[in-house]
């Protein structure tokens, strides 16, 4: 008969309750989010009196997540990136050169005289003058490689070489660049992140995406190529030996060297070897600081490998002049004094306070490892999702109240009833969506907007089948009952298969697409749980206290 | 007094002018895949590559102007659309001005919006970019695939849950009016020649969900009814369960319909091709449920042999509910 159990009812109430009390913040948005921001500030850069009283405009035991606004409701920036991981096969066989050098070099009776030759940049192609000592350089070359480490890769080496006459070229293997490629998002992900943290704007989505891609979405900021510059500053700090100087741009610097100009001489060129002692991503620390005349300087620290080669390099290599190239511009190239034991040094040149201090943060944050290239861009203005916001709930509103009037009018009492719980199915979805910090973006609306046209479809299955048990002369309770169970199965089918859609439309689409799929697969859920528990807890409540021999639906 | 849009009881005929159905869907299919091919999707950058920048002043906008003003700066094929809505402010101007892919891989240079910014700035001072999207030629092509690919799969995906609830009549019936219903939503598209993007493909999507929750509720009752009336022909049948389920299908139309129709006059013009989308489908949707899908199944017939339906691999999941 008509029964549900009491600890049901209770169930079903608490799910309703819980859903609201995670929907109010919504409600009080503005004053939420302040005190949320408050509260973070509070535990990273300690408590003042301003930040508490922020703080108590909420009450702490409440609920206190919202719904992540969208970027197009909230403004901000997006970027799709794609990392050329590319690159960081070049800067590998460029580091790879001198290494192959010296194991060559004992083995000239063998191998006779080599050269390096001009060829890809992902590749280092050796001609050497002795072709039957071939087999013996292809032996110490592959002496050098050293085994994948990757899951995929495993009992691979990271390094091929192969001779054709009296060539001898090394590359990566595929193994290695895959795992190397894995790599290289991975760190220029974790590098975009610090980046952007340093900055300190909320809520960024940092994400990969794809084999090679990095999607960035800030809310509140003002531009993507705002964006750009925080997160597209290299920063490539290399510590490299010095071959010459001179004014010629274009002169040939040679097999292994490059020339780079100088960053604050103008008209003044250095050829440096292109393979560098110590690099940026070596560093462990870098301060703003000031040289021993007083003047801005950055002062930096290496990690112990990195500390050892360069005191190697210093102890071997005094009175010669060392560069120190940042993003391929010297800047500055002191000859060396002295060794340099300890790992740590200081770099001068001609900054401002600021840019010794915007120098530190970059060399802190680490250089990326490979170029990023912007394949999708936007930036949506903060007016233009107020205009937003407020067109959507102005049209979520009237929608709402045009289909609660409609179901009044048709279906009377019971048309209350689904009211209510469409009502509630809304503070459902967006207590799911606070609950699981879903993104509600303009398409979302629309979702919201198509749900509450289409919860009150389940409804109407039942309401239209309790009419026809009725028509069919059944007594109320048992027509409110067989309404219920046979309008069951239209109402799962029905639901399914757009849920079916709305998983489809969250894994394939990104942004506003995913947003959409989101607040229609929740109000789908919610929508099968108000029809078919609420309502019906709803109805059986109602029936119970009047005990009406007829009903009107 | 009860609001009723459809009488109490009903008894039309739906397939005494099937041909004359058919007839008017094919004749729109056929104008909709030649106003595809004639026309083609007025595609959004999200498919094509370029930028599209919205902007906003307080002078009224002169589209002449603009243009003469942007070509200087050779950035190939611009169009610039005025855009009118009501929910404007009276000072409140906004153009749609897009550009091209550049040539390279990349979307569009700081520098490129900054010198646009400063060009139109002249003619119009106190311009405002109230939003800026690019789309890079590599990943627009990807955008067009994982779109197409969404949409084939949604539709595979209903197809087979349907054949495993009904049987495999019923799933193709149903997906036939899927198939219906986007073709003629692309086909509306390439007529009016509305922005085409992203958006629009999810605006498909739920139109499938849609047509298709229409079609399952009709479904269910036919294979409800075929039964409980084991001697009525699979025509009287799918008559008596469109009737009966013909004030739910419409009750629930309207409600949709309202709900959309709010979103379209007062949701901003942002969103309004895709809710144009959806509504065309809501429209399209249910017409398609009642005369293409029911169709379809007469035209297909169904096994009616009950009595042996633990040997028939077609209704096996149909017994799990309720």
């Amino acid at each position: 008969m008509l029964q549900i159990d009491l600890w049901k009812r209770v169930l079903i109430w608490l799910v309703c309750v819980t859903g609201l009390l995670l929907a109010l913040p919504n409600a009080f948005y503005t004053r939420v989010e302040q005190a949320n921001d408050a509260s973070i500030e509070i535990i990273a850069k300690g408590e003042t009196p301003e930040r508490l009283e922020i703080v108590e405009q909420w009450p702490s035991w409440m609920p206190s997540s919202l719904v992540n606004l969208g970027l197009d409701l909230r403004g901000g920036a997006h970027l799709l990136a794609e990392v050329k991981v590319a690159d960081v096969y070049v800067a590998r066989m460029d580091s790879m050169w001198p290494e192959v050098r010296d194991v060559l070099r004992p083995e000239r009776a063998t191998v006779g005289t080599f050269r390096r030759q001009p060829g890809p940049d992902d590749q280092i192609r050796l001609k050497i003058s002795k072709p039957e000592g071939m087999s013996r350089a292809l032996e110490l070359v592959r002496g050098l490689a050293n085994p994948v480490t990757s899951l995929t890769g495993a009992g691979a080496t990271d390094i091929e070489a192969s001779a054709e006459g009296d060539i001898l070229t090394i590359q990566l293997s595929d193994a290695e660049k895959l795992a190397s490629d894995d790599r290289t998002v991975r760190q220029s992900l974790e590098i975009v992140r610090r980046r952007i943290d340093e900055v300190g704007t909320r809520e960024p989505t940092i994400q990969r995406q794809g084999i090679d891609r990095i999607l960035i979405q800030v809310p509140g900021i003002g531009s993507a190529s705002e964006l750009k510059k925080i997160i597209g500053t290299t920063a490539q700090l290399t510590f490299s030996p010095v071959v010459g100087r001179g004014s010629d741009a274009d002169a040939n610097p040679g097999v292994g060297n490059k020339i780079v100009p100088s960053l604050d001489e103008p008209g003044v060129y250095y050829t440096i070897e292109a393979a560098p002692v110590v690099t940026g991503e070596e560093l462990t620390d870098a301060q703003p600081a000031f040289d021993q005349n007083g003047r801005p300087a950055v002062s930096f620290r290496f990690n112990i490998s990195g500390a050892r080669r360069f005191g190697d390099y210093t102890a071997e290599n005094i009175g010669s002049p060392f560069a120190i190239v940042l993003d391929d511009e010297v800047v500055s190239a002191p000859v060396i004094q002295s060794h340099i034991p300890g790992g740590s040094g200081i770099i001068t040149g001609n900054f401002t306070i600021e840019e010794s201090t915007n120098l530190a943060v970059l060399l802190r944050a680490g250089a990326l490892p490979a170029g990023l290239e912007f394949l999708e861009e936007r930036t949506i203005g903060p007016e233009l999702g107020q205009d937003s916001i407020d067109a959507g709930k102005i049209a979520t509103i009237v929608a709402f109240v045009g289909v609660l009037v409609f179901m009044v009018l048709s279906y009377g009492l019971f048309g209350i009833f689904a009211n209510i719980a469409l009502i509630l199915n809304i503070a459902l979805i967006f207590g799911m969506l606070s609950l699981i910090g879903g993104t509600l973006t303009l398409p979302g609306i629309a979702g919201i907007v198509l749900t509450v046209g289409m919860a009150v479809d389940a409804n109407v299955l039942v309401f239209e089948r309790i009419r026809e048990e009725l028509k069919s002369g059944r007594g109320p309770a048992r027509a409110i009952e067989e309404g219920y169970s046979k309008a069951l199965s239209a109402i799962l089918d029905a639901n399914v298969t757009t849920f079916i859609t709305a998983v489809i439309l969250f894994a394939m689409g990104s942004g506003p697409v995913r947003g959409f799929a989101i607040t229609l697969g929740l109000g789908i859920m919610t929508s099968v749980f108000t029809a078919i528990f609420v309502t019906r807890v709803i109805i059986i409540m109602w029936f119970e206290r009047r005990r009406p021999k007829t009903i009107e639906v | 007094m009860r609001l009723k849009l459809v009488p109490e009881k009903t008894s039309f005929d739906f397939f005494s002018n099937w041909k004359l159905w058919m007839g008017v869907s094919s004749l729109l299919l056929v104008l909709s895949l030649v106003s595809f091919f004639a026309q083609g999707l007025n595609f959004g950058i999200d498919f094509r590559g370029g930028t599209t920048v919205r902007t906003e002043s307080t002078m009224a906008v002169d589209v002449g102007i603009y243009r003469k003003a942007i070509e200087p700066m050779q950035l190939g094929d611009i169009s610039i659309t005025e855009v009118f809505d009501p929910t404007f402010e009276a000072d409140q101007h906004v153009a749609m001005i897009r550009i091209q892919a550049q040539a390279d891989g990349e979307a569009i240079s700081g520098e490129t919006i900054e010198a646009l910014r400063a060009t139109l700035d002249g003619v119009a001072p106190g311009i405002k970019f109230v939003s800026v999207e690019s789309v890079g030629p590599k990943v627009s092509g990807e955008l067009v695939q994982t779109a197409v690919l969404a949409v084939v799969l949604a539709i595979g995906a209903v197809l087979v849950y349907i054949w495993l609830r009904f049987e495999w009549q019923f799933a193709l019936g149903a997906v036939a009016a899927l198939v219906h219903d986007v073709l003629l939503t692309i086909g509306v598209f390439a007529a009016v020649q509305i922005k085409f993007d992203l958006a629009i493909i999810a605006a498909l999507l739920t139109i499938v969900g849609y047509s298709l929750n229409d079609t399952v509720v009709v479904f269910d009752r036919v294979r409800e009814n075929l039964r409980k009336f084991k001697k009525l022909s699979l025509g009287e049948v799918l008559n008596l369960s469109i009737n009966q389920t013909l004030s739910r299908t419409v009750m629930t139309s309207v409600t949709t319909l309202i709900a959309l129709i709010a979103l379209y006059v007062l949701g901003g013009d942002v969103i309004r091709g895709f809710v144009f989308a959806m509504i065309w489908g809501v429209i399209v949707g249910t017409y398609s449920s009642v005369f293409v899908a029911s169709t379809i199944l007469l035209k297909l017939g169904v096994k009616r042999d009950w009595s042996k339906q633990a040997n028939t691999t077609g209704n096996q999941f149909a017994n799990i509910d309720a």
